[in-house]
């Protein structure tokens, strides 16, 4: 994570005396991933900028209680990872993947997918219709799974970073990991099948 | 034969995040490669899990925030007047 560096410049003092600068620095230098974490959580534009407004407001009103403990990058992606997932629980309170334990117990996903569409020409994986078969792919993720892909492998975090964040064991990081993978990989398996199935005909 | 060959196929399962991390354990590591050589259907599991991860973070747009939506935050957060937040 490259602001993670530029963030521990960050003076914990400073904020919980209230200076408003180092605040607005801090803004500057998070807004952007928070949103985007936001938007893939979400999927829509409006929600994201909920998320971040909420986000940074909470942060203001819990200064006090923040102890340093973490880096304020991590305590941030905290609040906002748990606003994101009030307003998934708000908006429709049942699960996608029905079969999926939240938690990620239970036996793994068998694959069920397997055609090896790697070698499709590069530009296939690039047109705007992939684009939406990535974002909607994440989507169908129950949320537990979703939150821990997009911190680990779209934010590149570490497992470590993840867990703490998250507030999770490494191990739960791992596992929710894994399964995130798998369905991921199914489902972007059945739409490049398809492709690699059109390029056949060409 | 068969039925043992799949049995091995998600025993392996589980490991196969960690191996396309690179953080698997040594010896795990070699029983999966292992196995990778004998079966077709676990390598292209493979390989098409490391692709997937690869296409969404190449898709991650690592641009800044759309101005707008910057405009509204500092707004919120009263800091508008911060000169150093107007760029």
């Amino acid at each position: 994570m490259k602001i993670e560096t530029a963030v521990t410049d960050i003076s914990v003092e400073a904020l919980k005396a209230g200076d408003r600068a180092e605040f607005a620095r801090l803004v500057d230098l998070a807004s952007a991933p928070i949103y985007r974490l936001g938007l893939k959580m979400l999927g829509n534009p409006q929600d994201a900028e909920d998320v971040l407004q909420n986000t940074f407001l909470k942060a203001l009103q819990s200064l006090g209680n923040f102890e340093g403990r973490s880096s304020p990058l991590t305590w941030l992606y905290r609040i906002a990872v748990n606003e994101a997932l009030m307003l998934i629980r708000r908006q429709k309170p049942q699960v996608e993947i029905a079969e999926e334990p939240q938690d990620g117990e239970g036996d793994l996903p068998t694959p069920v997918q397997l055609t090896d569409w790697c070698c499709l020409p590069e530009s296939d994986f690039l047109t705007a219709e992939s684009k939406r078969a990535l974002d909607a792919a994440i989507l169908k993720l129950p949320e537990k799974l979703r939150v821990v892909f997009l911190l680990r492998d779209i934010e590149g975090m570490s497992i470590q970073e993840t867990s703490e964040t998250l507030n999770l064991t490494e191990t739960a990081v791992k596992t929710r990991l894994l399964r995130a993978r798998l369905h991921l990989r199914e489902q972007l398996s059945s739409y490049f099948t398809d492709r690699l199935a059109e390029e056949r005909v060409k | 034969m068969k039925h043992q060959h799949e049995h091995e196929c998600s025993d392996l399962l589980g490991s196969i995040s960690e191996y396309v991390d690179g953080s698997l354990r040594e010896e795990l590591c070699r029983e999966l490669e292992q196995h990778l050589s004998e079966c077709e259907d676990c390598r292209v599991v493979v390989n098409t899990m490391k692709k997937t991860i690869e296409l969404y973070q190449t898709d991650a747009p690592k641009d800044g925030l759309p101005a707008d939506v910057r405009q509204r935050l500092y707004k919120s957060l009263h800091l508008e007047d911060l000169p150093h937040t107007l760029h």
